[in-house]
């Protein structure tokens, strides 16, 4: 069995060189498919029979609660993989999935409460899955912080990674328990659990949406994760030719 | 399909819920550039940094050299 | 090697409840907060009775809750400082069992003690008089799970200097299910229903935690505290 590619993918070099030639393409593929999702469902999606034009608030929704939730789990892989493999660029790729996950979980949050207002009217209510959400949230502030605040960058690195992982056995079992929660005390008057099957018509562009969003989300991670490269490889030779081609081309801007 | 709104003004209105979606529209959109643009000025600050610490090592080299 | 196994354990158990006897103030601290911040209680909210009534079963736990996650930041800081977490992390013995040793002794000074005094704050709370036994049982429980789990985050923060806060927010949402069936049991004692049913999960979540923590715990102290 021939190992050698998974080597390869721990190699910040490579990663870098990689994502600088795919980087465009993606990023193009992104705009494309977030306009066009963003149009088709703004503008062209039929309304909802009940919520009326709020219900189009889902093209954001959804897709930035399926991403808050995957790019948690996508975060806690990596660092498994760090903490097994030891390799450099997956604590990389770890770090920069944090910022992104929780701004992606706020937005989740956001659009879902400016969701909520016209359709139950209130912008919050202690719904199981809005609870869980915020607790994810908060799972993410824990991982941040603790990333953050060790000055030794190997120490705050495998601390947040054990975090992630504590969080992923936790988050089935905190869903479980706010999901029994709720029913203990579920108001009668509101009911967000329904999910009718949605008319093809407005199921199209929300799928644009999401694969819109997936590819938002792996731009960003990239460019996040570019960053986190030339920082912590800065000492390389490789990134030390690489500064001074860049601020080479700014001189001869200049001129 | 078919444009559901009669003209564009309706479509900002929304038959009232314009403010919802539209406010949800603007922060996402606000956030999703944020995380774009964020580590694209950090990566040009660090390609900076990384320049000027390179071309001061240089310099501290070569006044190092001449007064030997 | 089982006796040495259970000799780690009894001698952590041992060593800090001695340390926690010497320094008495510090040890009842957690128990203090508890019953002081339980009056603010009434001078927030209101002194009626009845509105207290419905809301003691839950301040109670929260307290309990907040009593035990200050009091979990000392649970290695001092091993830290002074280096014995070191002689023990070099120590050829499992580090599991002194680790399960250490959260024990953090119990029986903070939860059980806690647990003991909570009926004194269903007194001041007017909590209805089904919920006794409930909240007892729940909390002896509960606390056992509480202080496991804010083990694994005074491992993961305890190089840190200002090591409390980030504990607070590393282990809150891991708090989350405990208080949500600690909470459940008083309120089903309250209500009538069968308050052995959340009881049990709670017992179950223990029974997990006492499995998986002490090993989470040791891993994080071999990865962390070496800085």
């Amino acid at each position: 069995m021939n190992w050698t590619w998974f080597y390869r993918l721990g190699s910040p070099l490579w990663f870098y060189q990689t994502t600088t030639r795919w980087l465009p393409w993606l990023s193009l593929l992104a705009i494309v498919l977030l306009s066009t999702g963003l149009i088709w469902g703004l503008g062209f999606a039929p309304q909802d029979a009940k919520q009326g034009n709020s219900f189009r608030i889902i093209y954001l929704h959804v897709p930035t609660s399926f991403l808050a939730l995957a790019g948690y789990f996508l975060m806690a892989a990596a660092g498994a993989i760090g903490l097994i493999w030891k390799m450099k660029l997956s604590y990389m790729i770890m770090k920069s999935a944090a910022p992104i996950g929780a701004a992606l979980t706020f937005l989740a949050l956001f659009t879902g409460a400016v969701w909520g207002k016209p359709t139950w009217g209130s912008y919050w209510v202690w719904d199981a899955r809005i609870t869980s959400m915020l607790i994810l949230l908060f799972l993410y502030f824990g991982v941040l912080a603790l990333q953050y605040a060790f000055h030794n960058e190997e120490a705050g690195n495998k601390a947040s990674a054990v975090l992630a992982l504590v969080g992923t056995v936790n988050i089935p079992i905190i869903y479980k328990s706010v999901d029994w929660w709720y029913t203990l005390h579920q108001p009668s008057t509101i009911k967000l659990t329904s999910a009718p099957s949605m008319h093809p018509d407005m199921f199209q562009p929300l799928l644009v949406m999401i694969l819109g969003f997936y590819c938002f989300y792996v731009v960003a991670l990239c460019l996040f994760t570019r960053v986190e490269i030339l920082r912590r490889e800065r000492k390389t030779t490789w990134v030390g030719e690489l500064a001074a081609r860049s601020s080479y081309e700014v001189e001869s801007d200049k001129k | 399909m078919k444009f559901q709104f009669q003209d564009l003004s309706q479509m900002l209105t929304m038959d009232g819920h314009g403010v919802y979606v539209w406010s949800a529209v603007i922060v996402t959109l606000i956030i999703i550039i944020g995380l774009i643009v964020r580590p694209l000025l950090q990566h040009k600050v660090a390609l900076n940094q990384i320049a000027q610490d390179l071309a001061r090592e240089k310099l501290r080299k070569e006044v190092a050299g001449e007064s030997n | 090697m089982r006796s040495s196994a259970s000799n780690g354990f009894c001698a952590y158990l041992r060593r800090d409840l001695r340390l926690s006897h010497r320094r008495l103030g510090e040890a009842a601290s957690p128990l203090i907060f508890f019953i002081m911040v339980s009056t603010l209680v009434p001078l927030g909210i209101t002194p009626d009775p009845a509105s207290l009534a419905l809301v003691a079963s839950g301040i109670i736990w929260v307290l309990a809750l907040l009593a035990t996650m200050l009091s979990a930041n000392d649970l290695f800081a001092g091993d830290y400082q002074d280096g014995s977490l070191e002689q023990l992390l070099i120590s050829p013995q499992v580090l599991v069992m002194p680790v399960l040793g250490k959260v024990t002794a953090h119990w029986l000074v903070t939860g059980l003690p806690l647990t003991i005094v909570s009926p004194l704050l269903g007194l001041m709370l007017s909590l209805p008089e089904a919920g006794y036994l409930p909240m007892m049982a729940s909390l002896a429980l509960g606390t056992a799970c509480l202080s496991l789990l804010g083990a694994v985050g005074a491992a993961l923060t305890v190089s840190l200097q200002k090591g409390g806060m980030m504990l607070a927010l590393v282990v809150m949402p891991l708090y989350m299910p405990v208080i949500i069936f600690g909470g459940a049991t008083v309120q089903f004692g309250i209500d009538g229903l069968a308050w052995t049913g959340p009881l049990a999960i709670l017992g179950a979540m223990l029974a997990a935690a006492i499995a998986l923590c002490p090993l989470a715990i040791a891993g994080v102290l071999r990865l962390t505290s070496i800085n």
